[in-house]
């Protein structure tokens, strides 16, 4: 019982990756027995894939132009000639 | 100065390709795209700049990360006359599993469940994560998008692990409050059976 509610409260830091090994596998034992701790786990697991895939962005080519810009001028102030010597 | 520049041309090609997530970040921060623009521009130039400082061999995307936050937090929030500090109405645990998880049964599918969450559109998910304070929408956007370390992600917003802990715990759960609702919006869910559910406890 107490099992359950540990790996419950474990959740979010095993899914983020945050456990120590030996709590992971403590977690992961009882996991691979319990299949309605299983079932919030995979839940989690896969909502966290969506999350990810569903947020992506493309990045318009005129801001990359801009980026790019900007740091080629901000290279040519600091190699400028006319600023010191 | 020999350092520096050579320090200098390796920076955009180490740099550049982090710039789809560093948009996307910006995107969730600022929730508008002329900003995102600017944001990014200015977090590279900054970057550029500072990249002597960068110890090489550490970790380039969170140092990026750093300069993002720091500089919509400068630049951007200061617009505001104080900064967001709206709190989050306290839901339960595993709040859209315990709506929508058994959902999987009755479709009798394997998988129907995964099916279920990959039915959210982009935008509603985009959307739910902007929704948040955002004290709470970095934590997620940092932990969930980006996939950093609790670590580094106190190291980025500058503040104790506790506290990326309980924003991240706090935030999920309102995030996933926030999807429920789109699900029950587009008859993807069952409305909840009763409103002490719906909305806020009086």
């Amino acid at each position: 019982m107490s099992d359950c509610q540990d790996s419950l409260h474990e959740l979010y830091r095993y899914l983020d990756g945050e456990l120590t090994e030996d709590r992971r596998a403590v977690i992961q034992h009882h996991l691979d027995g319990c299949q309605p701790c299983a079932e919030p786990y995979d839940f989690e697991a896969e909502l966290r894939l969506i999350i990810r895939k569903k947020c992506q962005e493309q990045v318009p080519d005129a801001l990359v132009a801009k980026v790019k810009a900007a740091l080629l001028n901000e290279a040519a102030k600091t190699a400028g000639p006319a600023s010191d010597a | 100065m020999v350092r520096a520049m050579a320090d200098q041309a390796t920076f955009a090609d180490q740099a550049m390709d982090l710039m789809p997530s560093l948009y996307a970040a910006a995107l969730r921060m600022t929730r508008n795209p002329a900003d995102a623009e600017d944001l990014v521009q200015e977090t590279y130039l900054r970057a550029y700049r500072g990249f002597g400082g960068f110890e090489q061999g550490t970790n380039l995307k969170a140092w990026l990360y750093r300069i993002l936050t720091n500089t919509y937090i400068n630049s951007y929030r200061a617009k505001k006359r104080r900064p967001e500090e709206t709190d989050l109405d306290e839901v339960e645990d595993l709040y859209l599993y315990r709506r929508i998880g058994g959902l999987e049964a009755a479709m009798a599918g394997r998988s129907a469940e995964d099916e279920l969450l990959d039915r959210f559109t982009d935008a509603e998910v985009k959307e739910a994560i902007e929704s948040l304070p955002e004290n709470f929408r970095m934590a997620v956007l940092l932990a969930d998008v980006e996939g950093f370390a609790y670590k580094e992600i106190a190291d980025i917003l500058d503040i104790p692990i506790g506290t990326v802990m309980s924003r991240l715990h706090r935030g999920r759960k309102a995030l996933q409050k926030q999807l429920y609702e789109f699900a029950v919006q587009r008859n993807l869910a069952p409305p909840p059976k009763d409103d002490t559910m719906s909305d806020t406890h009086v």
